[in-house]
């Protein structure tokens, strides 16, 4: 059996209801509560703006844990928040544009969260996770395709990616020029503790 | 009288005068607009108003270029008989620089957002996606278009004054028709003007 397989285990908890019969491990064995560990881990994300090219950049400060529960998978829970004032483009202009009230308003609103709410497993090692994202004071349903990046000395590693509209939650500045749409992509190292 | 589109060797037609007074208004706004956002504090604001100030920035380089076209497809009415020496000679340098202006300013801007690091695609009144002009970017080039403009745009705004002050010389100062002329092709007709 493969790392991969082994690990997928893990994910299983978060990402379905019954663990695969043939998982050489046990729910048991990777139950327990993840932190994520910023080193290793990295939010992504971009913008596609009308001219072809996009608006990329990454948030430095976040923090997070995943849940996975022995007895109840269902009670099994991912909840990340990021800090957006740590917002890094790599043109100040453009952070201290993120930063203002015209997008993330930092001075008002520190955290962006994220609660899973549901998991549903669609392949061996992928699943999509549904939950709930506020930002700027607005909450709405999101979900997020999960891949099991990796297993390694008690880390779990997620590959995680998704879309997100901001005009939902009052980020609507700069369309159409800049796209509606916010493609995230995240890679999650969780670490027991 | 009718509706006259073309100019004639003592009067402006109708094409010419809605030209100026629409180019007129786009290059006063145009400054006020451009004060205006750099100058608001909301970072939303700023940067909205910088895009409408491109989209018509680019509006007011096409008819530009349709007004240039106009005028030397056409002819151009004569300055009134008692028109002085000096101002015979100058007048046509002051027009020509400020035409000169009306091209520049426009280009100018369009290469400050070219050169921009920030690479914000130009999309004028959200319609299509202009492309920019085959500039490298980087933050000197960015930096120098950036003055380039803003200076083109004072010195321009100070010519624009010039241009009026001639203007009002003629009309209160002179009493010819110069001034008249530029607002309706019927208009100073009972005034001194070109025969």
């Amino acid at each position: 059996m493969s790392s991969r397989a082994l690990a997928f285990a893990a994910i299983a908890a978060i990402c379905m209801s019954v663990l695969p019969a043939r998982a050489a491990v046990s729910l048991s064995e990777v139950a327990g509560r993840y932190v994520i560990n910023q080193n290793g881990s990295s939010i992504h994300f971009s913008i596609a703006n009308a001219g072809g090219g996009s608006l990329r950049g990454d948030f430095s400060r976040f923090s997070g844990t995943i849940r996975l529960d022995n007895n109840d998978v269902g009670r099994s829970a991912v909840a990340i928040t990021i800090f957006p004032e740590s917002v890094v483009t790599g043109e100040s202009r453009v952070d201290d544009f993120l930063r203002s009230d015209a997008v993330f308003d930092v001075a008002n609103e520190k955290e962006i969260r994220f609660r899973s709410t549901g998991v549903q497993r669609t392949s061996d090692d992928t699943a999509l996770i549904t939950g709930r994202l506020t930002a700027r004071g607005k909450t709405f349903p999101e979900k997020f395709s999960v891949e099991l990046a990796g297993l390694k000395s008690g880390n779990l590693q997620f590959h995680v990616t998704g879309t997100v509209l901001r005009s939902r939650y009052g980020m609507d500045v700069g369309t159409p020029i800049y796209s509606n749409v916010v493609v995230f992509d995240m890679m999650l190292t969780g670490r027991r503790g | 009288m009718g509706l006259r589109l073309t100019n004639t060797t003592s009067t402006y037609g109708w094409g010419a005068i809605i030209l100026h007074w629409v180019i007129a208004i786009l290059f006063i706004g145009q400054f006020v607009l451009g004060l205006a956002m750099s100058r608001v504090t909301s970072q939303r604001t700023a940067f909205e108003l910088i895009q409408l100030h491109k989209s018509f920035g680019f509006l007011l380089l096409g008819l530009v270029v349709l007004r240039i076209a106009w005028r030397l497809g056409g002819v151009t009415p004569r300055l009134p008989p008692q028109t002085g020496l000096l101002e015979r000679r100058t007048a046509p340098l002051a027009h020509f620089a400020l035409y000169l202006f009306q091209v520049a300013l426009p280009l100018s801007g369009w290469a400050l957002v070219s050169a921009s690091v920030l690479a914000i695609p130009s999309m004028p009144f959200g319609l299509f996606v202009m492309p920019n002009l085959p500039l490298g970017m980087s933050a000197g080039a960015e930096g120098f278009w950036l003055k380039a403009h803003s200076y083109l745009a004072y010195a321009g705004m100070a010519l624009a004054a010039l241009h009026v002050a001639a203007a009002f010389r003629h009309h209160f100062w002179l009493g010819d028709n110069v001034l008249l002329r530029m607002i309706a092709p019927s208009f100073g007709n009972g005034r001194r003007g070109a025969e």
